[in-house]
């Protein structure tokens, strides 16, 4: 079987985001920009089901702009097969959007599993994934810590929950979305980064998708952008003691 | 505005989250909690005290014992158009099933909301908490999920609301639950502790960690977190884990151990509100945001705070 996994390109999560002046929003110019971490574990995970015999071919996604296609890059590296680039420009695009693009390239791709990063750095959203099972009517297992596929048609999910694990068997084809300890994403070596140039990615509009342009218009305003408030550092105690009494007689928190 | 409120819960006990995300749900008009699950009457109970519920619908069925997304949202939608706003705790069972209805319905979900401005605007942090966007919704149907760290508790109303069962059809699962493996501990739970004790990497082992944090949290009968950091080198399991890919949290006393504050581990307790940070490494970036902070070696302090606090 074929397995879909999307990737975002999203601010590199060891960068601080710059908010600009105005209030529109978070500056992107000239930051340093990387496969959203969560895909990331999502393209390894395709990649171990290869490996491991369970999965036939790993297709990547990557909605955006242009500059999405080194995204794409760097998961073949990894070792992902091919990729599909649905260009679609720089504004922002909602979960809701996403999840009906990929739901075409499901559909039209016959994939058997879709395994997508939990939620992206940039928008905190943690929703494409369940949109998109709920769209294409296939089960879900969010927030996954163990993929086990048993079979043509079964997967066992473990999921991370409040509170502990939980282990769900879903019936395939299904949408997967990763949490950090699924696994620990390779490197890719210079070879492969050599060779990843050479495979393909074909870059597709909504239009070839028979998707409107409107489509993509988002349907949340975003009123302004702000910085949190900021929280003043305190008092220094001297020891054990101190903290203590400070505690028990000052914030009155023992 | 009517709001329909999804409740967390095991079966038998229905989740402080619950009560907190009341308080935002709340703020937009009248709100109906729906329980969803199997054998819990006891938990329509719970909500029906709850000061601000207009009714508590319980739908009690075989599939909804586990509260798997699918059937769940099958639940849902079956009474969605009543509403003007479908809202959950964002915890993984409300993270889990909203999408899904908000897909259904063709609208934006607003994930992770810290205000509600009014009934169509939003406040919500992005980017690990460094950006916090306002956002409008022109959908006919709000679907939001709260961030509980930022709402107070609902308190008990003097008189009980009306529990309405419903007639639940649900389609075939595909979607099996296997098991479940819940740490089962004595302590608070992370996110309704009022005090909650914090290891990170500095702690350097399982066995340290578990030494030297586990007796002060015992003592103050506090949770237990770890950084990701922690969670990452396997000195604690990931369901301790606080920060913007653990958990959110705001109690009222966060004692912060060998945890340098990367924005991630920030971005999930910096609401607390009294922050203590126990560190040797004066830099720290925690250190700016602690209200009382201790340079200080932990295996030394730590064991010295217990001794004192017996």
């Amino acid at each position: 079987m074929k397995a879909l996994v999307a990737v975002k390109r999203v601010i590199d999560y060891n960068v601080k985001p710059r908010l600009k002046s105005d209030g529109s929003g978070v500056d992107l110019t000239n930051v340093k920009m990387s496969i959203n971490p969560f895909d990331e574990i999502a393209v390894e995970e395709a990649i171990r089901l290869k490996e491991a015999g369970k999965v036939s071919e790993v297709v990547l996604v990557s909605i955006g702009s242009s500059k999405s296609e080194e995204t794409i890059r760097t998961g073949l590296a990894m070792g992902a097969d091919r990729g599909i680039l649905v260009n679609t420009g720089d504004p922002a695009i909602e979960p809701l959007a996403v999840a009906k693009i990929l739901k075409s390239i499901a559909e039209s791709e016959q994939v058997g599993i879709v395994i997508v990063g939990k939620q992206a750095i940039d928008d905190d959203c943690n929703q494409t994934g369940q949109m998109l099972s709920a769209l294409l009517d296939w089960p879900q297992g969010t927030f996954a810590s163990v993929v086990d596929i048993q079979s043509a048609d079964k997967v066992l999910v473990t999921r991370e929950i409040d509170g502990g694990l939980q282990t769900l068997e879903l019936d395939l084809p299904a949408v997967v979305t990763t949490d950090l300890r699924l696994n620990e994403p390779r490197f890719a070596s210079l070879p492969n980064i050599m060779k990843a140039k050479k495979k393909p990615v074909s870059k597709v509009s909504l239009a070839d998708l028979g998707l409107p342009e409107n489509f993509i218009e988002p349907r949340l305003i975003v009123q302004k952008t702000e910085a949190p408030e900021v929280r003043q550092a305190g008092v220094k105690v001297a020891d054990a003691a101190e903290l203590i009494d400070k505690l028990r007689n000052e914030a009155g928190v023992l | 505005m009517k709001a329909l409120l999804i409740a967390d819960h095991d079966n038998n006990h229905l989740s402080e989250q619950t009560a907190k995300a009341l308080s935002a749900a709340s703020q937009l008009g009248a709100v109906d909690v729906l329980i969803m699950g199997h054998d819990c009457t006891e938990v329509a109970s719970q909500a029906a005290c709850l000061s601000g519920v207009g009714r508590v619908l319980l739908a009690e069925h075989e599939a909804l014992k586990h509260q798997l997304a699918e059937p769940c949202a099958e639940a849902i939608l079956s009474i969605a158009s009543e509403y003007q706003a479908i809202v959950s705790a964002a915890s993984t069972t409300g993270k889990g099933v909203l999408p899904r209805i908000a897909a259904k319905l063709d609208v934006m979900q607003i994930s992770e909301v810290i205000e509600i401005l009014d009934e169509k605007t939003f406040k919500r942090p992005t980017y690990a908490g460094n950006a916090i966007q306002t956002v409008q919704s022109n959908d006919s149907i709000k679907v939001l999920t709260i961030r509980t760290a930022n709402f107070a508790t609902t308190e008990n109303a003097p008189t009980s609301a009306e529990v309405v069962a419903l007639d639940i059809t649900l389609g075939q699962q595909r979607s099996v639950h296997i098991s479940d493996k819940v740490s089962d501990s004595e302590r608070p739970e992370l996110q309704s502790a009022k005090v909650i004790v914090s290891g990170g990497r500095a702690l350097g082992s399982q066995e340290n960690f578990n030494a030297t944090i586990l007796p002060v949290a015992d003592k103050l009968g506090a949770a237990v977190g770890a950084s990701r950091a922690a969670v990452d080198s396997g000195f604690a399991p990931n369901d301790w884990q606080v920060g913007q890919t653990g958990k959110i949290v705001s109690p009222d006393l966060y004692v912060a151990c060998g945890i340098s504050g990367a924005i991630q581990h920030l971005a999930g307790m910096k609401d607390s509100k009294v922050i203590v940070a126990i560190n040797n490494d004066e830099d720290a970036p925690i250190f700016q945001i602690a209200d009382y902070r201790l340079e200080a070696d932990l295996f030394e302090a730590l064991p010295e705070i217990t001794r004192l606090l017996s």
